[in-house]
């Protein structure tokens, strides 16, 4: 019955003589429809011809013609060579030995080229020392296809050839003859490019150059320089060291050059009952300190005196539980003896002497000074020389190489001034950075792929640099026109083979040289060394102490210490966005940097970090200030771990030349970089606003729950198997049965004993989380790069992804039996309270990292719930994924354990929206030819790189004759400086991973799921032993 | 479900309007007779020089192929100098001397040699001590024949035409006289049914009055029964051949686009007998089979700037062939009068004629190398092809059907040996299909 209620819709319509009602009832619209601004003037729409009818008549035929048209294929046309290049076979890749040496990564690496391009860095296994193949270096090939390059030379913001450079150059340097010119380089560690420059400078006796590292090791130089002579930095092997104990050295990062975890790695598995043990003090959470067995977070004030107890002086002023810390640390180092090393991160050269003096007096076979790492040189005292010289106006002229001052000076805004009044000013750069863009002239330089150049990473271990690709702009090397300067008509190529043969060389093999990428020699080359720092010996009369000298903790202040991410460095490739997306390690945030904060000083700030409805992580604004420099609007993320007064912030972001808008995140921490020191101290003022994270890991620890296994040295010594990595049980019949037995499967499985089973193992104890596998997969498998935004709604396409756990206790085994020990659902021990409590980290937690890509399950739930069976299992143990016949159901993703599925959720190439390397026709040269491109609606994932083994089998099928061990491999396990994961083949007995499943370390992840991953684990074994 | 291919029909068609067009052509292989008077006219003219200049002319042709023809032309300049006339220009104990070792001679001093050595870019040429002086003057008496006046090619079209329309007029007068033969019985029919009514009517045999019946299509809508079968009928039918037009959309089996540069693999492949991977060579290392690049065309057009007269037909005359290798020059840059690269390349654009989808590996080692799978298996007679097509449809149901059939070639391919034993005792069989040993699997050619 209908009812005769009346619905109103305000309380206008009560009134019943309300204009506002009537007019409502009386036009269906509230505003007049503008009809005539869509049907324009009356007079030519009533002169035009066109009539209605004539309309419909075109809308139908035109959609006629265009369907018609559809049904037709496109015309490929295929261009070939003209003349092929006897090496290029097409369709099959060449690998190149290279080094990569940009003033921050130094690497021995392997290029894979296809076709001509670079497409892939690959570690460099005859290199002994290619373990700073990071990131960064796997990265760095797109980076060579960058939209953002120096297209030509360009000399005041026009381009012209490089004649007209010469000339104007030429020009240029006899009008400023006599005049103080720079020459601001990065750290070559080049045998060749120091001769040169030597020629150069003494060609131009007005020109000097002073070498600049973006960021500094000058402290440890000047401390070995004093000591040792040479301006170098000691070499740790850490594979040899039984007690490592570090004061503020991020190792496992970018200490010193980095470079350092696959010898670390190599003493962290345990062999013969024994391991390394690591004590780690600092104030930022950083990988070592996430790997250590004892991790103590500690100011950086209080690791001066920590570092002065180690090495003698007394523990007293330190709080008594950090004191303890120290003497255990100190009475381990002793027991040690020679098998000990103390490294020390802290920006002093009495520090770092201490340091030096403590390993030599040990007499550590863990450090190598005979023959130290060359990759650092510069000399803080001579930049800010440079720096006040040029502001104060006494340095004329200014010539950068490979570095961009304007924007990592630390006082940037009154360099940024004087730069621009410089007589004259010349950039030698790959973009139109801060610099270059107000440089008078741009000298064009190729990307290290393209270019030619010798390296000496380490005294004694010579590298040569080769290009891969023809240059792809305009560009020229700053040695050649150095040479051309010089008045030499060699080119550097032939300049390098000169004095190979005359010196480095020793009557070996050029060729053999150039094909391995790099050679040892006992050859001693003269590099010219800057001059050491001699003042500031003793801790205290040291004026580059900063911060390390009073504690911040007067005045309400906060002690900051400045590092570098793994993802960006030193920011060099900050138009990277493989990098960008990368997220950091121990955060799990990508494309930002912000201030690491520990929970209680976030509180007392009243700086929140909050998940928001979608999970998406937001936090506060805060102003850092230090004497007079003030950075702006610094987002906040709490950071477990982090020692209570001090904060962190990451070098390398807030560039906003030569990168597009899309990258421009994160904040400029350099000008805080005062005397290129990495403490400092600073207030903090909160500010409003909220920032939004794009963090990946909403979830921060395990809760008890058995995702990493991890046990003590001394269990893992001592007890049974079956205490510390037992196979889940389940219940048969009243019974308890292992999960793996035939009797608790639900289904019948393959017979998987002929030819290839494929498994890869992974050692949580060597795995230091440095995320080269990430890089490296994305580069393998064209996966596409999503945006910030994409990311905080948790659609990342990463395929590997690190998971990085927290302990809610104090350690995850705390955490463990703080689960099993509830009971009920409130009280004391109430699982209520209690699971909310392990949601939360500790100010000082555990640490642990888990690569998870696809488990490659045997039983794999995602393929029994596909509808179109896209999805399907191979025999060779792969879990395969038909792109083509994929709908988009996503009951795949939903049905995954591991959550390791990932859906394309938009069209990420060729897409304005997402205007990354897929977007443009130079970046899309860096894709894998041999993988497709995913499109919009299909679900993607990790596939253990198929294209990879079924090369390898094609390649022995071609050959006749079985797979070697070795040959099997995946991106990651390739890519793997640490040994953690290794791929093979478990039918081959002879294989490492077989002997790796053996292991009595092994476990599956969620093995109860009965899921049978071809994926397996090693438990984490830390070494909690004190003395 | 069998693959309905529309792309037959017209082409059928176009045969069927040939035939008819052919049953009213009516030209008489008249042409023939005057081909034959023209070859007799060149026969004679050909024999007349030779007997003049004292030499074989047809040992001289053979000799000339053997040792000469890699360097030199008779009409054309090559790595040496046209030879055509080349006795009248010389003297003949000179030439002697010359062909025999003519290295000694430029040693020596002698200043025409020396000349000649200069001209032609200081190559060396072979020394022929072998042949005798009679060789050399057959050879010389072959280069001294006068240049042929290339006959038009003979009226091949209208002999095949002929025979075409032969066949067409016996199959229609067969046909027709079936149709009359057909009419006839009809019209008889017609005949002896008025006869008999007429029979009937005069023998007073009544027959029943019909009674006014419904019309069929009344009757036929009346019987929903037969509505519905008939309906269900046409949509199946409907159904049929919608699924055979969707299936063939994409698939573009007989594409044969047009090319830049007319390349017969006919000639190549077939007459002359190239072995495929002479060009196309990376078929054996690489997942490409390669489109070969134009230096390897000029390791054999350096020396064949033309085809022969033989190789044109009907279709394609000996110019249209010659214009297509100058093409090749173009784009490569070379120069045929000065022997030399010119540096200005215009590389050729193929039209791509097998297009896989980029979701689908395929690799042609895998096939070629391990497997030793021939090509045409996959590319059809591709030596008959004059333009290239698009042979097999490149669709899925194609690949893992030869999968299931298809053997692995595992004897003598030590990689097999294990797998094989294991594999061959777990199946019971001697021999594995391409599908036994995994090749069904999704992520084998989906990655």
């Amino acid at each position: 019955m209908a009812s005769n209620k009346k619905y109103w819709k305000s309380v206008e319509e009560l009134n019943e003589n309300s204009s506002v009602v009537k007019t409502l009832q009386e036009n269906e619209f509230v505003e007049e429809i503008p009809t005539d601004d869509f049907l324009g003037d009356k007079e030519t729409l009533e002169a035009s011809s066109t009539t209605r009818r004539d309309f419909l008549k075109y809308v139908g035929f035109t959609t006629a013609a265009a369907s018609l048209a559809a049904c037709e294929g496109p015309v490929v046309k295929s261009i070939p060579y003209v003349v092929a290049p006897d090496e290029i076979v097409p369709g099959v890749a060449n690998f190149y030995a290279t080094t990569i040496a940009d003033g921050f990564d130094f690497a021995n690496v392997l290029v894979k080229t296809r076709e001509g391009r670079p497409i892939k860095i690959e570690r460099n296994d005859l290199s002994k020392y290619g373990d700073g193949v990071n990131a960064r270096v796997h990265a760095s090939v797109l980076s060579l296809y960058d939209n953002n390059r120096l297209k030509a030379p360009l000399v005041n913001g026009k381009e012209v050839s490089w004649d007209d450079f010469d000339a104007s150059i030429a020009q240029k340097m006899n009008e400023m003859g006599g005049k103080d010119i720079v020459l601001l380089t990065q750290t070559f560690a080049s045998p060749s490019t120091s001769k040169l420059i030597q020629e150069f400078t003494a060609k131009y006796s007005n020109v000097r150059h002073v070498v600049y590292d973006t960021v500094s090791s000058s402290e440890a130089l000047d401390a070995f320089q004093n000591k040792y002579g040479s301006r170098a930095l000691a070499d740790y092997d850490f594979s040899k060291a039984e007690v490592i104990v570090s004061v503020g050295a991020d190792f496992l990062g970018d200490w010193q050059g980095g470079g350092y975890d696959g010898g670390y790695a190599k003493g962290r598995v345990p062999k013969n009952g024994k391991m390394s043990r690591h004590v780690q003090f600092e104030s930022n959470m950083s990988l070592s300190g996430a790997n250590a067995d004892k991790r103590v977070p500690v100011t950086p004030s209080q690791q001066l005196q920590i570092l002065k107890a180690l090495t003698g002086g007394s523990a007293s002023g330190l709080p008594e539980n950090i004191a303890e810390a120290v003497s255990k640390a100190k009475a381990q180092l002793n027991k040690a003896g020679s098998k000990g090393v103390l490294v020390t991160g802290l920006p002093n050269v009495a520090a770092q002497k201490m340091v030096l003096d403590f390993n030599e007096s040990k007499g550590s076979v863990v450090m190598d000074t005979a023959k130290p790492k060359m990759t650092r040189k510069g000399n803080t005292a001579e930049v800010m020389r440079v720096l006040d010289g040029v502001v104060s106006g006494s340095v004329k002229g200014l010539i950068t190489v490979g570095v961009d001052p304007v924007y990592s000076f630390p006082n940037n805004k009154a360099f940024k001034e004087a730069y621009q009044k410089l007589d004259m000013s010349l950039a030698f750069s790959m973009k139109e950075d801060a610099t270059a863009s107000l440089a008078q002239m741009v000298a064009a330089t190729p990307h290290y792929l393209e270019s030619w150049g010798d390296v000496q990473m380490k005294k004694g271990n010579f590298s040569l640099m080769q290009p891969t690709i023809r240059p792809l702009f305009n560009t020229r090397q700053f040695q050649d026109s150095l040479l051309k300067w010089t008045g030499n008509t060699k080119n550097y190529y032939d300049y390098i083979k000169e004095t190979w043969t005359s010196s480095v060389l020793a009557g070996g093999s050029w060729n053999q040289a150039l094909h391995d990428g790099f050679v040892e020699s006992s050859a001693e080359v003269s590099m010219e060394d800057a001059t050491a720092d001699e003042a500031n010996m003793t801790l205290e009369s040291g004026t580059n102490n900063g911060a390390l000298a009073a504690s911040a903790q007067n005045g309400g202040g906060y002690e900051l210490t400045l590092y570098t991410k793994t993802a960006l460095g030193d920011g060099q490739q900050a138009n990277n966005p493989w990098l960008q997306e990368m997220p950091d390690p121990i955060t799990r945030t990508s494309w930002d940097n912000y201030l690491t904060i520990s929970a209680a000083d976030a509180k007392e700030l009243g700086v929140e970090n909050e998940n928001v409805a979608n999970g998406a992580l937001n936090g506060g604004y805060v102003n850092v200030k230090m004497d007079g420099v003030v950075v702006n609007k610094v987002p906040v993320l709490v950071q477990p771990g982090q020692a209570k007064g001090s904060v962190g912030l990451a070098f390398g972001y807030g560039k906003t030349a030569a990168i597009q808008e899309e990258m421009q995140t994160g904040v400029n921490a350099f000008p805080l970089y005062k005397d290129f020191s990495s403490v400092q101290n600073v207030t903090l003022e909160k500010v409003g606003g909220v920032h939004e994270f794009a963090c990946v890991q909403l979830h921060n620890t395990m809760m008890g729950r058995d995702i990493i296994r991890e046990t003590s040295l001394e269990i893992f010594n001592t007890k049974d198997v079956e205490e510390w990595n037992a196979v889940p049980k389940v219940s048969k019949d009243h019974q308890e049965i292992p999960v793996t037995s035939p009797d608790a499967d639900l289904w019948e499985g393959f017979d998987r004993s002929i030819g290839h089973h494929f498994n890869l193992s992974i050692d949580l104890n060597a795995c230091t989380g440095c995320g080269a596998c990430v890089i490296a997969c994305h580069a393998e498998n064209n996966v596409p790069v999503v945006g910030k935004s994409e990311v905080r709604r948790s659609r990342d396409m990463h395929w590997l992804r690190i998971d990085r756990y927290y302990s809610s206790e104090e350690s995850l085994e705390v955490d463990q039996d703080k689960k099993e020990g509830f009971s009920g659902l409130f009280g004391d021990n109430g699982s209520l309270g209690g699971f909310g409590e392990l949601e939360d980290p500790s100010a000082n937690p555990q640490v642990a990292f888990q690569p998870v890509m696809c488990q490659h399950c045997n039983h794999a739930p995602c393929e029994t719930v596909c509808p179109v069976a896209a999805t399907s299992h191979g025999r060779q143990g792969q879990n395969h994924m038909a792109y083509n016949r994929c709908v988009g159901t996503r009951y795949c993703a939903n049905n995954c354990p591991y959550k390791v599925r990932r859906f394309n959720w938009f069209l990420y190439n060729e897409n304005d929206e997402f205007d990354y390397h897929m977007n443009n026709d130079l970046g899309r040269m860096v894709l894998n030819p041999d993988v497709v491109v995913r499109s919009r609606g299909v679900m993607e994932k990790c596939s253990m790189c198929i294209q990879k083994t079924q090369k390898t089998i094609l390649d022995a099928k071609r050959d006749g004759r079985p797979v070697k061990d070795v040959e099997f491999q995946t991106a990651c396990s390739a890519a793997c400086g640490t040994g953690a994961m290794v791929f093979g083949d478990i039918n081959d007995h002879e294989s490492e991973v077989y002997k790796e499943k053996k292991d009595k370390r092994m476990y599956h992840l969620l093995e109860y799921v009965g899921t049978e991953p071809n994926v397996f684990y090693k438990t984490k074994v830390r070494n909690t032993e004190e003395v | 479900m069998k693959k309905v291919n529309y792309r037959n029909l017209s082409s059928f068609l176009s045969f069927l309007l040939l035939a008819l067009l052919l049953t009213v052509s009516t030209t008489v292989s008249a042409q023939d007779q005057s081909a034959a008077t023209d070859t007799t006219a060149a026969a004679s003219s050909e024999a007349a020089p030779a007997e003049g200049s004292g030499g074989d002319v047809a040992a001289g042709k053979d000799l000339f192929n053997a040792n000469c023809a890699a360097c030199h032309k008779l009409d054309r300049k090559a790595t040496g100098p046209a030879l055509r006339g080349v006795a009248t220009k010389y003297d003949r104990d000179w030439l002697y001397q010359w062909i025999k070792d003519s290295q000694a001679m430029i040693k020596s001093g002698d200043p025409q040699a020396v000349k000649l050595f200069e001209e032609y870019n200081n190559s060396v040429m072979t020394a022929f001590p072998q042949l005798s002086n009679t060789d050399i003057d057959n050879i010389l008496a072959y280069t001294s024949q006068p240049k042929q006046v290339v006959q038009p090619p003979p009226g091949g079209d209208s002999a095949t035409g002929g025979s075409g329309s032969g066949d067409g007029v016996s199959n229609n007068i067969v046909l027709g006289a079936l149709a009359l033969v057909f009419l006839l019985l009809v019209v008889m029919l017609f005949l002896v049914t008025n006869t008999l009514k007429k029979i009937a009517a005069a023998n007073g045999v009544e027959y029943p009055e019909k009674e006014p019946r419904t019309p069929i299509w009344k009757a036929f809508i009346q019987n929903q029964f037969l509505v519905l079968v008939t309906s269900v009928f046409l949509l199946l039918t409907a159904g049929y051949f919608m699924y055979g037009f969707m299936m063939q959309v994409g698939v573009d089996q007989g594409y044969a686009p047009v090319q830049p540069i007319h390349f017969s693999h006919k000639i190549h492949a077939g007459d002359n007998q190239v072995d495929c991977n002479f060009c196309h060579s990376s078929a054996r290392k690489s997942k490409t089979s390669g489109i070969p690049s134009l230096n390897v065309c000029m390791s054999c057009h350096k020396n064949i700037t033309e085809v022969a007269p033989e190789t044109a037909t009907e279709e394609y005359s000996k110019e249209f062939y010659d214009a297509e290798i100058q093409k090749l020059y173009e784009a490569v840059g070379w120069d045929v009068n000065e022997q030399a690269y010119t540096g200005e390349e215009k590389p050729v654009k193929w039209v791509r004629i097998h297009n896989l989808p980029d979701f689908a590996y395929f690799n042609h080692s895998q096939h070629v190398t391990v497997a030793g799978i021939a090509c045409q298996e996959c590319h059809g007679p591709v030596e008959e092809f004059e333009i290239m097509e698009q042979h097999s449809p490149l669709t899925m149901g194609w690949c893992i059907n030869c999968h299931r059939d298809t053997n692995v070639r595992m004897e003598g391919n030590e990689y097999y040996e294990k797998i094989h034993e294991e594999l061959s005792k777990k199946y019971g069989v001697e021999q594995l299909t391409a599908a036994q040993m995994g090749g069904l699997e999704c992520g084998k050619c989906h990655y």
